[in-house]
């Protein structure tokens, strides 16, 4: 019998042994048991404009959570007036919380989240009649909060994580928040911040009896960093009031560091309306709208460039030899070669290369492009021509995202000669394409394109990655925003442009962007679509050490001096003098006040 | 003269089981602090004394079965002997007034309260059970072997008060009483008998476990063939042991006669073939047998063998109980440190289920020596048991012997998810007066026993 005990204990010894020493899984599963890893979520990084004004902070919304066991008996009708909700919502809320399908984490004896995101002043509203509910807690987060109705699209939102972002990257757990739209989704990295963690035992009962080891093992959140914009708020906010009313959109640029000065799309709206319970309901009217207001059209748009585009083809024949700054050639109301007509507007004719820019002469790029890609001394064939145009044009910046950083970018249409072999199935030669070289046909570039192509020729010849984000808190800019990018084209050929583009501010079809205070260069662009030719204006100031270089696209503006020249004027002074002058404040209003019928057709 | 006598049991009483006694009940009042702590409360030894608290009342039960055990070994041991059926038939009367005077408590009728205590009177019936049998085997010219109205009688002094207690629904409690077959089996029972318990329990064990996978095309369970393999083996042990000639020429009821041999052979091949029968026999109402347990105790035994799987309800305690145990690794969390016992996950943790926090607080280190300990003790009792001059002694030696083994071997096993979750207390562990008071009873009537031996062998 004494046999019989020892083996029994050494059984047992056996066995706890193999139950405490052989594996980690027991002590795995007590962890989970009774270790309750509550997050502490890090403030979101605050976002300022590059003068330092706030734009994006965070403010205290507050959450409705339930404790089921304990909220039975209350005055379920006070309850739904309270809270301003009905009846039914109510007992649809009771149901979904308790459908452990949809609420894995519920049980009965820990708070539930019942409603969220209450504004302080309904937190406030309910806080006082909170005794009257055992069982309702309230839990305060923190959402964004924005200072002003400017820069929504830049800025973007914030909403809950997609079971898709949960996938794609393991630091989030549902319910969490994640930008969604704008810098807040380019920069999401820099503007979360690491979560903490804080161990809290919790017993069987789902009860918190206090922290593990007082709080040894908890780790607190590290705050996100905060961003400051290389936008100016003054001169989005300008940009916004001209824009009013009217569809498209206008960018300003610092040519020497491709820093983005403002990113208007228009028509846009309210950001301090997509914050709170509101956000879903009024996400889903905007998205509704036909003009697209979610759209940012800055860098979403794909326009044809119309005129503006003239310069670039000024500088790639310029460099291709094509034509030297004495080159001229005829036009009489437009190119007229073999049957083809592209019309033109009256100016003296011949004309060489900078009065051509200055008048926005239509049948001097025509010519231009149609020696180019008939030239076979410099090229084999038509393909070989096209293939080197479009090189230059990709160089510039066109065809190909930019690069900015800001999600959801378009690269716009650069066509090249498979483009053209598969759309004439090879039979095609400079005249079939002509209308490439004015800024129409297959053509298409975003506004941001547009003023980066003006930042390229203030800089004479090259540019930096447009950008948004000019700061981040204790970190650097990614290098691709500091990086100078040169196109193929010389210096000397831009100085011939800018002449042109001077010229036109001077003495051809910018002319009302002059001004006292310093010399302008510009160009407009009068760009032929389905509807009312669109108005477009791209100049940068001062000539010499230019300040801004701003792209102006007005939907069915008309002419390129009906709205882009004015707008584009009125931007550059904003930003160069710090203010309108009362004269120019008194244009702005009247452009503010102008309205664009876009009658109902689907944009 | 008292003064001599007191100086003679000093010096006679088992010393070394006292302090295994001890440095159990230490362990055990550290196991209680762990199970019974509230999170966030002091960590002091006076806010742990104080009497509103478990723990505070755990050592007033400690302190007063330390005061019992003075008194026990301060009294004569001839009074044990001469006393034994007047306490039996006294703590009968008690078990049989139990269910009528008792407060239901979680459906167990056991509990008779006295002002604001409760008393278990089944904890005290294991002592007297003992001293009656212990009384009744030692009388003059008794002998088991071969009587079977003796062992009738000793089976029947041991099966009334099981009866009793099963009657208050403590059925974990009233299985403490087979143990005593262990007693029987060292005073002369048959070793067939034994045989005979420990293949039933094997055939209902393997039976159950094998009871939902059809085999031979859907006729017959594995059980039942797994069943009669065992049969088959146990049929050929038998045969090897007790019909070789050998076994037979050294029996002794051979005579050496010729016809006797064939005789007690032809008897013996009778018995095996009647054992057979009956382990069929046995087999084929196993499945009745179980269908009258109760639900409760039917599911404990599934869950054990691995039949069923359920995790929230019976095989919930028997898992978090090994997560428990688990989690502690070899050195433990530490006094007062444990979380899982803290924070309630494991039912009923400073009663049946104790030994989790010794696991988790103490981890392998301290379950080790826990385990050793009591191993000691029992291999104590027995070295004690044998050393007994008189029947009286030994058997009732035995008796505590086998009481202490079952409930180390079940409590723990249950614990380790190694036994069925039978509902009985861990010696010196698990909170209560009534079970320590109890065990402490039967601790020390033994020693004092023992004791007395020096007075019989002078």
């Amino acid at each position: 019998m004494g046999v019989a005990a020892t083996i029994v204990i050494i059984i047992y010894v056996l066995r706890l042994f193999s139950l405490q020493l052989s594996s980690d899984d027991y002590k795995l599963r007590a962890d989970s048991n009774a270790f309750l890893h509550r997050i502490q979520f890090p403030a979101r990084g605050a976002i300022t404009d590059r003068r330092g004004k706030l734009l994006v902070y965070n403010q205290p919304a507050y959450d409705i959570m339930v404790v089921m066991k304990e909220q039975v008996g209350i005055d379920t009708l006070d309850l739904c007036r309270s809270l301003g909700i009905t009846r039914d919502w109510y007992e649809r809320r009771m149901v979904e919380i308790k459908d452990k399908r949809r609420n894995p984490g519920y049980s009965p004896n820990t708070q539930q989240l019942f409603m969220s995101q209450l504004s302080v002043k309904e937190f406030s509203q309910f806080q006082e009649k909170l005794f009257r509910f055992p069982g309702f807690y309230t839990q305060k987060r923190s959402i964004r909060q924005y200072t002003g109705p400017y820069a929504a699209h830049i800025l973007g939102d914030v909403g809950e994580v997609s079971p898709a972002d949960i996938e794609a990257d393991s630091y989030y757990r549902s319910g969490d928040y994640i930008g969604t739209q704008g810098i807040e989704r380019s920069y999401e990295k820099q503007l979360r911040g690491i979560k903490g963690s804080e161990i809290l035992l919790r017993d069987v009962q789902g009860r918190i009896k206090g922290r593990y080891q007082d709080g040894r093992f908890d780790q607190q959140p590290i705050p996100g960093k905060n961003l400051t914009l290389s936008i100016d708020l003054e001169l989005q906010k300008l940009g916004e009031r001209l824009m009013r009313n009217k569809l498209g959109s206008i960018v300003a640029i610092e040519p020497a560091t491709g820093e983005i000065l403002c990113m208007v799309s228009s028509p846009s709206f309210d950001p301090r309306t997509m914050v709170g319970r509101q956000r879903g309901k009024k996400h889903r009217e905007l998205s509704q709208d036909p003009m697209k207001p979610l759209l940012n059209r800055a860098i979403m748009g794909l326009y044809p460039p119309g005129s503006t585009f003239k310069t670039s083809q000024a500088l790639t024949f310029l460099q291709e030899g094509i034509i030297n700054p004495q080159t001229a050639f005829p036009c009489s109301h437009g190119f007229h070669f073999k049957g083809l007509k592209v019309g033109c507007h009256g100016h003296g004719s011949p004309l060489p290369l900078v009065p051509a820019i200055g008048t926005s002469c239509n049948g001097y790029f025509c010519w231009g492009l149609y020696y180019m890609l008939g030239n076979r001394t410099k090229y084999h064939s038509v393909q070989e021509a096209m293939t080197r145009w479009k090189d230059h044009m990709v160089a510039m910046g066109f065809g190909y995202k930019l690069g900015v950083d800001l999600p959801g970018e378009k690269r716009g249409m650069i066509p090249n000669a498979e483009f053209y072999d598969k759309a004439y199935k090879g039979s095609w030669s400079g005249l079939t394409v002509i209308s490439i070289s004015i800024g129409q046909g297959e053509v298409t570039l975003t506004p941001l394109q547009i003023a980066n192509l003006c930042a390229t020729i203030a800089n004479r010849g090259w540019f930096i990655t447009p950008h948004i984000v000019k700061e981040i808190q204790d970190d650097e800019i990614d290098t691709l925003y500091t990086r100078r990018r040169y196109t193929n084209v010389s210096p000397v050929h831009y100085r011939t442009v800018v002449e042109g583009m001077q010229r036109a501010v001077e003495g051809g079809t910018c002319h009302a962007a002059r001004n006292p205070w310093y010399i302008t260069c510009g160009k407009t662009g009068t760009a032929q679509n389905r509807g009312h030719d669109h108005s477009v204006f791209m100049g940068f100031a001062p000539r010499d050490n230019p300040q801004i270089a701003v792209a102006v696209y007005v939907e069915n503006g008309g002419w390129g001096a009906n709205y882009g020249v004015p707008l584009g004027a009125l931007m550059m002074e904003q930003y160069i003098n710090g203010h309108l002058s009362p004269e120019s404040e008194q244009k702005a209003e009247t452009f503010a006040n102008k309205t664009i019928s876009y009658g109902s057709y689907a944009r | 003269m008292a003064a001599t006598q007191d100086k003679s049991i000093i010096r006679s009483i088992d010393w070394l089981t006292i302090f295994i006694y001890m440095g159990l009940l230490a362990l055990g009042w550290m196991s209680i602090c762990g199970a019974c702590y509230e999170y966030g409360e002091p960590k002091d030894f006076l806010s742990l004394a104080s009497f509103d608290t478990r723990t505070g009342m755990q050592l007033v039960w400690i302190g007063s079965s330390l005061v019992l055990g003075t008194v026990i070994l301060l009294l004569d041991d001839r009074i044990f002997d001469t006393f034994a059926y007047l306490i039996y038939t006294a703590l009968l009367l008690l078990l049989l007034a139990t269910p009528f005077l008792a407060h239901d408590i979680k459906g167990s009728m056991s509990w008779i309260k006295i002002g604001s205590f409760s008393l278990q009177p089944a904890e005290f019936a294991k002592f007297a059970t003992s001293l009656a049998l212990a009384k009744f085997m030692s009388s003059y010219g008794f002998r088991l072997q071969g009587s079977w109205r003796n062992l009738a009688i000793s089976a029947a002094l041991m099966l009334i008060p099981m009866a009793l207690i099963v009657l208050q629904k403590e059925t974990g409690s009233a299985l403490v009483y087979f143990s005593l077959f262990l007693m029987l089996y060292r005073e002369g029972m048959p070793g067939s008998f034994l045989f005979s318990g420990i293949a039933a329990v094997a055939y209902v064990v393997v039976g159950l476990r094998f009871s939902e996978q059809p085999a031979l095309g859907g006729l017959v369970t594995m059980g039942d063939v797994y069943v009669a393999l065992l049969i088959i083996l146990f049929v050929l042990i038998l045969l090897f042991v007790y019909c070789r000639p050998a076994a037979i020429q050294e029996s002794s009821d051979y005579t050496g006669a010729s016809g006797s041999f064939y005789a007690i052979r032809q008897r013996r091949y009778l018995y095996i073939l009647l054992f057979a029968i009956g382990s069929i026999g046995l087999h084929l109402s196993a499945s009745t047998l179980v269908d009258h347990l109760a639900e409760h105790q039917q599911k404990r035994i599934q869950v054990l063998l691995g039949l069923r799987d359920d995790p929230s309800g019976v095989g919930y305690n028997v898992i978090q109980a090994k997560i428990a145990i688990g989690s502690g690794g070899l050195e433990g969390k530490g006094f007062l440190n444990g979380t899982q016992t803290k924070l309630k996950y494991v039912p009923e943790q400073e009663t049946d289920f104790i030994f989790c926090t010794v696991g988790e607080e103490e981890g392998f280190i301290g379950s080790a020596v826990v385990l050793g300990l009591f191993l000691a003790l029992l291999l104590r009792f027995l070295y004690l048991s044998e050393r007994q001059p008189t029947a009286f002694g030994r058997v009732y030696g035995y008796c505590v012997f086998s009481i202490f083994f079952f409930h180390v071997l079940i409590n723990i096993g249950m614990v380790l998810g190694l036994m069925p979750v039978i509902g009985i207390p861990l010696p010196f562990f698990s909170y209560g007066g009534s079970s320590l008071w109890g065990f402490t009873l039967l601790l020390f009537i033994f020693l004092r026993i023992d004791a007395g031996r020096i007075r019989m062998t002078r």
